[in-house]
Parts: C-alpha cells; sequence; structure tokens
C-alpha cells in the first residue's frame, strides 16, 4: 500500500505499535488496521469488499484471520493493531471458511465466468484460484436476476453482483453523487441506482464510471465489451480519497 | 415536582381509594384486549353507571401474567395471595360478575390463585403490572414510583447511582448478559459532553411478549430507569427504539412521556434540579436485525437497518458517534427499584453470577401460557411443570427452547438445571430475552430448527456474506432433511456450514443463527439421522405440530 508524503501539519499523535504476523514482526499506527498493515508489509490477505481508499465495510468476511488468545476469528479489514498481537492469516480452519464462503457466493447467484465480460479479469474468480475453490458443493440457487442496459456507457448485471457495495461507497465518498445504494434484505439484496429507477435515467448520476472500475467482477461494465474484454482499473481511488481529505 | 409532592399524590390516591367500596381491575394488555377484555370493561363500566356506583371502581390496567385464561378480572386487593380472580371472562358475563361484588364470589368463573403459577413467582419488574393503570402516572407515584428518581437527582450524586448499579450485579436482559453496571460506568467515562440513552424495545424473538407486557403494563418504571440511566451516565437526550407492531406500547409509552414530561420529572430541569432529560419514541419499521445494537443506532440515524463491525462499541461511539448507552426494556426497568432499595438488595435475589429475577415469556405446548417472573437460578423444571403447570393433553415434555432464534433447545435432563445465563451457555442454549417455547413429544426437532432458520434467512440484513448466503443454504439443507430427501454427505454439509456461519458472520444475528441447528443436533441428532434413512426403514411417523399453529 503506498501513502502519499506526510502534510506538514501531522494531525493528533498516534502511536506506533508492533505486532507479528505471520511469524513476521511488523510495526504498524495503532490506527491501522490489520488489513493495512499486512498487505503494507507483502502480506496477502484475502478480501472482497475491502478497497484501499474506501470505508471499511466488513461485509465479505473473508479476510477473517486469527488472533492469538481470541476464541473467534475477526475481520482484517475492521480490526485496528495492537502491541504484541500475534495473528494468523491462514490456518486450515480460516482456508476452510474462505472456502466456503466463496462456495456460498457462487453459488448465490450466477457467475457463469465462460461467457463473463470479466473473465480472466474477476477478482472473485481470482480469489476462487487464490483460495483453492475448486468445486461448489452447497446447491446453485438460480435464482433470475434482471440486467439494467439504460445507461448510454454502462451495464449492471445483477447475476454477477456479490453485494461489496464498493460502487455504493466510491459513489458516494469519492465521486459524492450517491447515485446508488442498496434495496432489500438478506438473499434479496440489491444494489439499486437512484430510487430504483433504471440507471439510464438517472437524474444523479454523473457517467463517472468509477462504480464500474471498482465493481471486483462482472456485474458493473462497459457497454460493448465482449467475454474476458472487460479490464478493470481502480488504482486511482486512494489518491483520490486523500486528494479529497486535503481539501 | 419534589419529594412531597410525590407524597402527597400518594395520600390523594390512597385516600380516593379508602372511600372506595370496590376496585374492579380489568387487563387491558394486548393480550387480553385480542380476546375481548374492552368490552369486559365496558360492560363493567356501563354497570357501574347504571346503578349510579360512584364508589365502585371499574379500572382498566397491564398484564396479570395468566395470558391463556384471558380476559381476566380482578376484584379488590392487589396482592395475588387474598385476590379473586376472574379468567375467560365475556361482556355478557359482566352483569352477573357485577351483581356478585356485594355478594358470594362468581364461582364458575373464578380462577385459582392459590396455584403455584402465582406463588412461586418474585416480582419487581412486574410489581405493578396488572395492577395499577398504565394511562395514569399518579397511579405509578401512588405505588412508590419517582421516588428513585427524585432522590438519586437530589441526594445521590452519579458515582453513588452507578455504585448501585454495579454493585447489584444485574446483567443485560436483552440476551448478552454483558453486566449493566461495567456498561454504565464505561458510558459514562467517556469524555464527550453529548450523550445518548436508548431503551431496544424492538422486542423481536418469535414467542416472546415481555417488553411488551413491561411496556404495555407500566412505561412509567421504563422511563424512570431511563431517567435514572441518564443521570448516571449525563445524557441529558435518549430514544426508545421500539417496534411498530407494537401500537398499543407505542400509544401508553407516549402518554406517560407526555404525563411525565407536564409534571416535571421529564424534559428540561426535572425535579427541578439543573439536569434534563428528553425522551423521543422512534418506531422500528419491521427488521428484526434492527435489535442489534448497531443497526439499532444505524435505525435511529435513518440510515439503513445494518450492523457495522465492533469495535468501537456503542459505549465509545454510538449514536451519532457519541458515547451511547443502550440497554434492553427489562435492565432498565430493574433500575428504579436498584436505586431505591439499594445494589445489595438486589444482589440477595437470585444467583452469585446471575442476580435478581427474570420475566419470561411462557409459549407453546404449556399448560399456563404467559408471562412470569422469578428469580434467577430457579430449576428449568420448575418453571414448566410447577409454574406452567406442565404439558397439556397428557403428552410427554420434549424440549424447551429458549433465547428465540439466536437460542437452543433443551431436553428432559435439562430439567434440573437452574436458569442461569452461564449455565445456559455451557448447555448450548442462551437466557436470550426471555422467551420460552415448550415443545411436546409430537413436536420434530429439524421442523423446529427448519422454523427458526427460515425466520433468521427472512431477517438476515444482507450485509455479510455468510448470514445472506448461507442461512439460505441452511435453510434448504434442513428442508432437504425434513422432507426425507437428503443424505449422509447433506448432514456433514449441514454441520460445515454452520460452524461457517457461526463463526465469521458479521453480527450477533448471524454468529447465533445455527444455535438452533447446533442444539437440536446435539441433543436430537437421532432425530436427522431418522430422516436420513430410506423410507421403508423409518419409524412410523408421528403427528407433526409445527410452531405456526
Amino acid at each position: 500500500m503506498t501513502h502519499p508524503p506526510v502534510a506538514s501539519n501531522p494531525g493528533p499523535k498516534v502511536r506506533v505499535v508492533t505486532l507479528k504476523i505471520d511469524d513476521h514482526d511488523v510495526g504498524a499506527r495503532e490506527t491501522d488496521s490489520i488489513l493495512e498493515i499486512a498487505h503494507a508489509n507483502g502480506i496477502r490477505i484475502p478480501a472482497l469488499c475491502y478497497l484501499d481508499g474506501l470505508s471499511t465495510w466488513g461485509a465479505c468476511r473473508l479476510c477473517m484471520v486469527e488472533i492469538e488468545g481470541v476464541s473467534k476469528p475477526v475481520s482484517a479489514c475492521s480490526t485496528t493493531a495492537s502491541e504484541g498481537m500475534k495473528i494468523t492469516t491462514n490456518s486450515e480452519r480460516l482456508k476452510r471458511y474462505r472456502r466456503m464462503i466463496l462456495e456460498l457466493l457462487f453459488a448465490e447467484r450466477n457467475h457463469v465466468c465462460s461467457v463473463c465480460v470479466s473473465n480472466g479479469h474477476c477478482e472473485l474468480q481470482d480469489l476462487a484460484a487464490e483460495c483453492g475453490m475448486d468445486h461448489v458443493r452447497v446447491p446453485y440457487r438460480n435464482a433470475t436476476y434482471n440486467i439494467d442496459s439504460s445507461h448510454d456507457l454502462f451495464r449492471v448485471d445483477h447475476n454477477r453482483c456479490v453485494v461489496c457495495t464498493r460502487c455504493v461507497r466510491v459513489c458516494d465518498e469519492i465521486e459524492g453523487a450517491h447515485t446508488w445504494d442498496v434495496m432489500g434484505r438478506g438473499v434479496n439484496c440489491q444494489v439499486i441506482t437512484d430510487l430504483n429507477q433504471p440507471w439510464g435515467d438517472s437524474q444523479s448520476c454523473t457517467s463517472c464510471g468509477k462504480c464500474v472500475q471498482v465493481c471486483p467482477t462482472g456485474a458493473l461494465v462497459k457497454k460493448g465489451t465482449a467475454a474476458g474484454e472487460m479490464e478493470k482499473h481502480d488504482d486511482f481511488v486512494p489518491y483520490l480519497a486523500q486528494m479529497r481529505k486535503r481539501q | 415536582m419534589n419529594l412531597e409532592d410525590l407524597s402527597d399524590i400518594t395520600e390523594e390516591v390512597a385516600e380516593a381509594a379508602k372511600s372506595r367500596r370496590h376496585c374492579v381491575r380489568v387487563c387491558m394488555a394486548a393480550s387480553c384486549q385480542s380476546c375481548g377484555s374492552g368490552e369486559v370493561l365496558e360492560g363493567l363500566q356501563a354497570q357501574a353507571k347504571q346503578n349510579a356506583d360512584d364508589d365502585v371502581c371499574i379500572k382498566p390496567v397491564g398484564c396479570m401474567g395468566l395470558c391463556s385464561a384471558g380476559p381476566l378480572v380482578s376484584v379488590d386487593s392487589d396482592q395475588p395471595a387474598t385476590e379473586l380472580l376472574y379468567q375467560d371472562v365475556t361482556a355478557d358475563d359482566t352483569e352477573e360478575l357485577y351483581r356478585s361484588l356485594d355478594d358470594d364470589p362468581l364461582e364458575r368463573l373464578r380462577c385459582r390463585t392459590d396455584v403455584p403459577f402465582f406463588s412461586r413467582q418474585q416480582k419487581i419488574v412486574l410489581r405493578n403490572s396488572g395492577i395499577i393503570d398504565p394511562e395514569q402516572i399518579d397511579d405509578y407515584i401512588a405505588a412508590g414510583g419517582y421516588r428513585s428518581l427524585m432522590r438519586a437527582v437530589t441526594e445521590m450524586t452519579r458515582e453513588d447511582v452507578l455504585r448501585e448499579v454495579k454493585e447489584s450485579g444485574l446483567r443485560g436482559r436483552g440476551g448478552g448478559g454483558y453486566p449493566a453496571g461495567l456498561k454504565w460506568a464505561t458510558v459514562a467515562m467517556a469524555p464527550e459532553p453529548h450523550k445518548y440513552v436508548i431503551c431496544n424495545a424492538d422486542e423481536g424473538d418469535p414467542g416472546a411478549f415481555m417488553d411488551r407486557a413491561v411496556l404495555e403494563s407500566d412505561p412509567h418504571r421504563v422511563l424512570e430507569g431511563m431517567a435514572l440511566a441518564g443521570y448516571a451516565v449525563g445524557a441529558e437526550h435518549a430514544y426508545i427504539y421500539i417496534r411498530a407492531e407494537y401500537p398499543l406500547a407505542v400509544e401508553r409509552l407516549k402518554t406517560a412521556i407526555k404525563q411525565a414530561t407536564k409534571k416535571g420529572l421529564l424534559g428540561r430541569r426535572i425535579c427541578e434540579t439543573a439536569h434534563s432529560f428528553e425522551v423521543e419514541v422512534r418506531l422500528g419499521a419491521g427488521a428484526f436485525v434492527c435489535g442489534e445494537e448497531t443497526a439499532l443506532m444505524a435505525s435511529i440515524e435513518g440510515q439503513r437497518g445494518q450492523p457495522r463491525p465492533r469495535p468501537p462499541y456503542p459505549a465509545e461511539e454510538g449514536l451519532w458517534k457519541c458515547p451511547t448507552l443502550i440497554n434492553n426494556v427489562e435492565t432498565l426497568a430493574n433500575i428504579p427499584a436498584i436505586v431505591g432499595k439499594g445494589g445489595a438488595w438486589f444482589k440477595s435475589i437470585g444467583t452469585e453470577r446471575s442476580t435478581g429475577t427474570k420475566v419470561f415469556a411462557l409459549a407453546g405446548r404449556i399448560a399456563n401460557s404467559g408471562l412470569i417472573e422469578v428469580p434467577m437460578g430457579i430449576p428449568l423444571g420448575e418453571i414448566v411443570n410447577e409454574i406452567g403447570g406442565g404439558i397439556p393433553d397428557g403428552r410427554r415434555f420434549k424440549a424447551v427452547q429458549t433465547g428465540g432464534p439466536s437460542g437452543g433447545c433443551l431436553p428432559e435432563q435439562y430439567l434440573d438445571m437452574p436458569v442461569e445465563y452461564d449455565t445456559l451457555r455451557s448447555a448450548g442454549s442462551i437466557m436470550g430475552s426471555g422467551g420460552m417455547i415448550v415443545m411436546d413429544e409430537t413436536s420434530s426437532m429439524v421442523d423446529v430448527a427448519r422454523y427458526f432458520m427460515e425466520f433468521c434467512m427472512d431477517e438476515s440484513c444482507g450485509k455479510c456474506v455468510p448470514c445472506r448466503a448461507g442461512t439460505v443454504q441452511l435453510y434448504g439443507l434442513l428442508d432437504k432433511i425434513a422432507d426425507g430427501e437428503a443424505t449422509p454427505s447433506d448432514l456433514e454439509l449441514l454441520e460445515e456450514l454452520c460452524d461457517v456461519v457461526q463463526a465469521t458472520s458479521l453480527c450477533g444475528l448471524g454468529q447465533t443463527a445455527p444455535n438452533p441447528v447446533l442444539s437440536t443436533l446435539r441433543y436430537f441428532r437421532h432425530e436427522y439421522e431418522e430422516k436420513l434413512r430410506p423410507e421403508s426403514e423409518r419409524m412410523p411417523r408421528m403427528q407433526i405440530v409445527t410452531l405456526d399453529d
């Protein structure tokens, strides 16, 4: 993770702590989350809803890690560091949990990689490969989801959505439009534009396309892409987030 | 308002009571109202008017406990041991009942009060329930109400109040059992100037109705508890988050707030001191997850009712990022008695690690369904067989479900177990908010687990993956097992999924959603395995009774 240089006003004093992640001794500010510290030190923790530069959401539960002395695993994105913590990121138990969570995601909606425009550039697909999820044991739900192609440039395909709410957060926190939100509950949750109006009719959408770039799967895509052609770039988000903070 | 004014009101009410020949109390809580107590009240009032009896008082009161025998009417005495209690009263009975007031009791409708249901109870929270008129603040004051608050704000320091609550050993009655004193002290210590008190009245467990009954029967007790909490932690604003499905409780609560504000017991500069305490009612729109504290606060803020990761805990960063004390209705209803009689008195009731009393809502296959309050540590069997009157129709007891969708089912061998936070947890269930659903031999435990899983699936907010997508799969598997179409590998998968959902879900709802499955698997695994066998090898099917009917 890259941080732009500290501004002249250092802000409130933050303590520095040392902790251990998978036998690596690391130092960190106590306001940093375990996930940020791990990534800054080159230790990979799988995550889906987390995106550097956006607020913490803590919903995908893939970044669960074990802390010595704490009985339940905790989500690395929402837990801050403290002195002397001993963290395990890759125990057999955690690997099992991650595989099952991915299986649940694949079975929840219709993720058909071979015909997906994001095939080969999809974070969900990459995570499945990384975590060794090679088959799904729970039954596929095979529910019907809509596709909204009403926007001139973009398309939303709810079949591929994992409800990570990156689009909701980037639109609200970075672009400031708050076009996206979530409606419904439980398995019927769905991201919507404005008051569940067609995206093309949205009054608030600025067509900036940030939501498309941060979407980890093929749910939000540019129109005119064929299978495997939709590549996304979300590395602008941390810089924009920093710039917004300085204003 | 000062202590003298309170005494004046008490005397006035006592004076009025003395001049009365009879006082007839009619239960007007939601349960009795639903079986026609409104008409009974009107009938009796019409009789009094017809006979021009000014000295007979017909009084609407709150829940008397034995909901299964409603509508209930009590005559004269306010002590259950000596009172004359009538059950199943209808509008047609009112004339006869009224005539019997100066005559022999009406044996036909009489409800015995010398039974364990009444004699084994010990009432703190429900002390005024069924005795005072919940819509008359004077009744509450005459029963000793608002004295604790008055004394606290005029004679005690904040630390004194905190000390009493800490000493009482009171633990959160909403389900978690977190020590109330510790929570209060954390909020009190927070340096921020703005703090909030929230009363969580979003009672959502199927089969639980304790908070509703308390709010319908004695709303001022909860308000007094909140005001004491506000004084102790230094909060001047409070919210009561109550579900909109409780219209009667909402109405009575609003009346109570208005009355208390008018008397200067709530609002600005309460009891003529510098301390202010303003209470606002917020209605929940029917989401179970909004009973989870972080989701509840999001809902009050006008956001989508979804939990967020903790820490930060509400005591540190709660409503609008201010330190917030959030307690359940029953927890707060205990406070006036604790401050009034002292923490040591409260600690003397119950057991060492679970002090005081607990209100339980008895439901399901049990003779006396209704509301009870018993000291902590009472054996489970005593609640079911003696207070509850056992299982009707000569059937056998099978299990009792405590803690709602987050709890578990306890079989026969736990009937001797004392009811405490820690014993229940070690047995694989939880205290929960106090719902107790009794099941007899005709209940299928797989169906019970499926019922609760369906509930959790419908009520999942959809934020975190294990709860959103996991409960759906768990329900599907349970459905398959219940229909006898599952294989042993499905049972394995069920157990693995339970582990994942329990360990990785974001909030308490998801983390505890597998509990009904895990506890039934622990004690009634044979019922699951029975369903896995080919149909020809299965035991003859018993009549299955679901919880819905």
